[in-house]
């Protein structure tokens, strides 16, 4: 069995360590949080990548390369997430668990020295980042703002939850805008990077093999650099209870030769933090987040509109995401099939199969995630994010307890924000 | 059973050839959550052309991936559904020649093993349900051609191959799939999905030998007659096209490289090969080569760019791309690098650590059950056990890597798959 122990490192620091030995390899993250708005967006995001470029000591990805190889094949990844409305940027490290190296060497102490020369102790050049590395990154994000299009899946719920929450912070894209990117200097991008060391909130996150103790030294040491700040304070999410009195509608045009349909609803308010989270994620369980759900049922397999018709929670903003991929023709007819569905769920047409079958279903997800470190690290930083403790094993229990008059409830709060369909130019 | 132990890499595989001829291998996790059972046949989407009993038949491209749909139908209902409801994530997956159905669950593992084991054993379609299926794969083709990752790497594919199956779409299109009907999938599920070309792999809190028990008891008792498959002639070592270009709706230009190399026969030199092949491009154009650091200074490849050896029947290949705002530059800087490389060698020093990091990442990877199950099958497919790479990996020569660049990355051998943006912007 894993134990679970979650300990300040520093004060705002925390971290959260999984001790296991079923797994290979040894899992790391520090993350930063900061709210998420327009201005800072692009240069959170940036800091990342070019950090990832350099450090004091090993200056270039030659030889960050070099010594990951070291440390037998390790992998260090700058990640940029999106919790609430919360930007979380750091690093996720894997290595191979030190109980598989072929001379029995121990990797934790020396990972954990890579990571935190990575985030704390960077190339600069004149007392800022270096230009070139600055530049080739920013070159880098432009391309993955603009490359956002290039998977039509993807791109329909993004353009619908940034059109949604256009005036929330939650429409904010991780990545931040190309305007705001463009004009980023080394100069400004260093002192961003000052402001993020001082004022966001740290989370750390091991899973593996060493003991608690030993990966609080290691930690300890590899974050020591990070300033002693008493202004780390968790980022807050605003709420919008209710949608719009009549649905925008909004259809784009591209060329492309399967349309896509994004529908966005608001919970009524219900989110991570309400006692009715549990039948909210049941419901949509029920509704369209499983391949027994309505929509997979009857929206692609008896009525053959399209490959995929899936929903989605964001559970810390309080919203529901519909998102299908279907013929240009058959939007309206997908359209009023995805809404009738709801309307049944709303009104408790669930039958025991449907119920039991989604609830088996996501406990069976939840208990699968402490078998996958990348997964299990998702969740701690989800939670950590909603400042929430509630373990996975406590979350089952929760859904084990749901009624189906709870998820028609939990439906009948859900209310149509936004309607996007992406279609063919020709169309 | 047989008991299998591979202490370098912390595994452990029982395995078991039952009467009906299907191999069976389990790894026991009695420390896991979850159980993973794969259930696999030797027959993939470039399996067109095959004899059973005396007759050839030709079937339309796209019908090793229908038939995985329509597998799912039962006599009750969808055994989709049907595991869904017992808490399981199931799928399954077409490829070029494996079709694999899988489950993940926490609870009734035993339970949903039988599922398994049933609705892939047992064909169940009729002419009305296999044409509603046409509505589903058609958006499902659909979804693809509008997926430029997609699109680059089949179109490197089709620039590859003149003649060899692998070229094909394994969904196929929608014109091929109207040709498919109830028919030829019972037949394609005679030829291909007998116990005895198929394989069960199993991973997570079970009994070994109460997964032989439970296949025993749901399978047909006694082996039938194999197809024999026909990919045609052997293909020769040039190129069918050095370039193939599509414009689609993306932001920047998407690549794939390829490198047209020499099949080897089944076993352990094939997957020998492929560790020489994965270790060439690490020196060739890895993450930690000289060339990579370079591409990426000069902003020619970003962090989307990746790279791997494949091989099925009767061909192998190398394949290197991401987005780039000049694909031709990457394939003549590549070309230079395996010049230099056989002028001057891989350094000494570079190889030691690109194999300390390969081998690294490949016992990382063991924690998937997936990598596990889904790696064992091809790897018994291609006449091998998959855990066997920690022992061949160390024996590997900096020489024989070497010498797979200079015969591969050559001029006659690469092919190079480009999209572009829509009339040069989005």
């Amino acid at each position: 069995m894993s134990q679970i122990t979650r300990r300040e490192l520093f004060p705002g620091v925390w971290l959260r360590a999984v001790h296991t030995e079923k797994f290979k390899s040894a899992y790391l993250s520090v993350t930063l949080l900061t709210p998420l708005a327009e201005e800072t967006a692009g240069q959170n995001a940036l800091i990342p990548w070019v950090l990832r470029r350099g450090t004091a000591v090993h200056p270039d990805m030659e030889s960050l390369s070099a010594a990951l190889d070291e440390l037998y094949g390790g992998a260090i990844e700058p990640v940029v997430r999106k919790k609430g409305e919360t930007q979380c940027l750091g690093f996720i490290a894997s290595f191979l668990d030190d109980a598989y190296t072929l001379g029995g060497e121990p990797i934790l102490e020396s990972a954990a020295a890579l990571l935190g020369e990575l985030l704390l102790n960077p190339y600069t050049q004149d007392g800022a980042f270096c230009p070139d590395y600055t530049q080739g990154e920013k070159d880098n994000l432009l391309d993955r703002i603009r490359g956002q299009v290039n998977d039509k899946r993807v791109y329909a719920v993004h353009r619908l939850t940034s059109l949604m929450c256009g005036e929330e912070a939650f429409g904010v894209d991780k990545l931040g805008d190309e305007d705001h990117v463009r004009v980023v200097t080394p100069v400004s991008l260093w002192a961003r990077y000052q402001q993020l060391l001082h004022t966001a909130a740290v989370e750390v996150y091991y899973c593996g093999s060493a003991s608690p103790e030993r990966v609080e030294a290691a930690l300890r040491a590899a974050l020591e650099r990070l300033p002693v700040s008493g202004e780390r304070e968790m980022p807050e999410c605003q709420v919008r209870l209710h949608a719009e009195t009549e649905p925008r509608v909004i259809e784009e045009a591209m060329d492309v030769t399967q349309g896509k349909l994004a529908i966005g609803l608001r919970t009524g308010g219900v989110t991570c933090w309400e006692e009715e989270y549990p039948a909210l994620v049941m419901c949509n369980a029920v509704f369209g987040g499983t391949t027994l759900s309505k929509l997979f049922l009857n929206v692609r397999e008896k009525l053959s509109l399209c490959y995929y018709a899936s929903s989605m929670l964001e559970k810390m903003k309080g919203l529901m995401l519909v998102s299908s991929g279907v013929e240009f023709e058959k939007y309206k007819t997908a359209r009023d099939e995805i809404l009738a569905q709801l309307q049944a769920v709303r009104r408790g047409e669930i039958a025991d199969w449907e119920l039991e079958g989604a609830r088996r279903t996501l406990i069976g997800g939840h208990l699968a995630t402490l078998d996958d470190q990348g997964r299990q690290e998702e969740f701690w930083l989800g939670q950590a994010a909603a400042g929430l403790d509630t373990t996975v094993e406590e979350l089952c229990a929760q859904f084990e307890a749901v009624t189906r008059e709870q998820v028609a409830q939990a439906a009948r709060k859900l209310e149509v924000d936004t309607i996007y369909f992406l279609k063919g130019k020709e169309a | 059973m047989e008991k299998l132990e591979f202490p370098r890499v912390g595994e452990r595989m029982y395995h078991q050839k039952l009467e009906n001829g299907l191999n069976v291998f389990v790894f026991p996790k009695p420390e896991y959550q979850k159980g993973y059972a794969f259930f696999a046949t030797n027959y993939g989407g470039m399996d067109m052309r095959f004899c059973l009993d005396g007759q050839w038949h030709d079937t339309p491209a796209g019908v090793a991936h229908y038939l995985e749909h329509k597998m799912f139908d039962t006599k009750d209902g969808n055994a989709l559904q049907q595991l869904a409801a017992n808490g399981a994530s199931p799928n399954a997956f077409t490829g070029n020649a494996i079709t694999g159905y899988y489950f993940e669950s926490t609870e009734k593992f035993e339970e949903n093993l039988k599922i398994l084991l049933s609705f892939v054993s047992t064909p169940y379609f009729t002419q009305e349900s296999v044409d509603k299926e046409q509505g589903i794969i058609g958006q499902e083709i659909r979804m693809y051609e509008d997926d430029p990752d997609w699109e680059v790497y089949i179109n490197l594919m089709a620039a590859l191959y003149k003649t060899h199956p692998v070229r094909e779409n394994v969904a196929g299109s929608v014109e091929s799939i109207s040709h498919i009907t109830a028919d030829t999938l019972y037949a394609c599920h005679k030829a291909f999905y007998d116990p005895a070309n198929m394989v069960l792999c199993v991973a997570g809190r079970v009994e070994p030998e109460q997964v032989c028990a439970l296949a025993r008891e749901i399978l047909p008792k006694t082996p039938g007659p194999i197809a024999q498959k026909d990919y045609g002639q052997r293909e020769q070592p040039r190129v069918f096209r050095e370039l193939t270009e599509k414009e689609m709706a993306v932001s920047t230009p998407m690549f794939q490289l390829g490198y047209k190399g020499d099949p080897v026969q089944g076993g352990e030199e094939r997957m020998r090969q492929e560790l020489v092949g994965e270790l060439a491009l690490e020196a060739l154009l890895g993450n930690s080569s000289p060339l990579y650091a370079k591409l990426y200074r000069q902003g020619l490849i970003n962090q989307s760019f990746s790279y791997g050896y494949e091989s099925f029947p009767g061909c192998a290949f190398l394949c290197a791309g991401g987005e780039s705002k000049d694909p031709e530059a990457v394939r003549l800087a590549v070309a230079e690098e395996a010049a230099r490389i056989g002028r001057e060698g891989i350094d000494g020093k570079l190889w030691q650590r690109l194999k300390k990091g390969l081998y690294g990442n490949k016992v990382r990877a063991l924690n998937s059950f997936e990598t596990l199950c889904v790696g064992q099958a091809q790897a018994f497919f291609a006449g091998t056990d998959y855990l066997r790479f920690a022992d061949l990996f160390t024996a590997i020569t900096k020489e024989e890597a070497e010498a797979l660049i200079a015969d591969w990355i050559v001029r006659e051998r690469t092919a190079l798959s480009i999209v572009r943006p829509m009339g040069g912007v989005v």
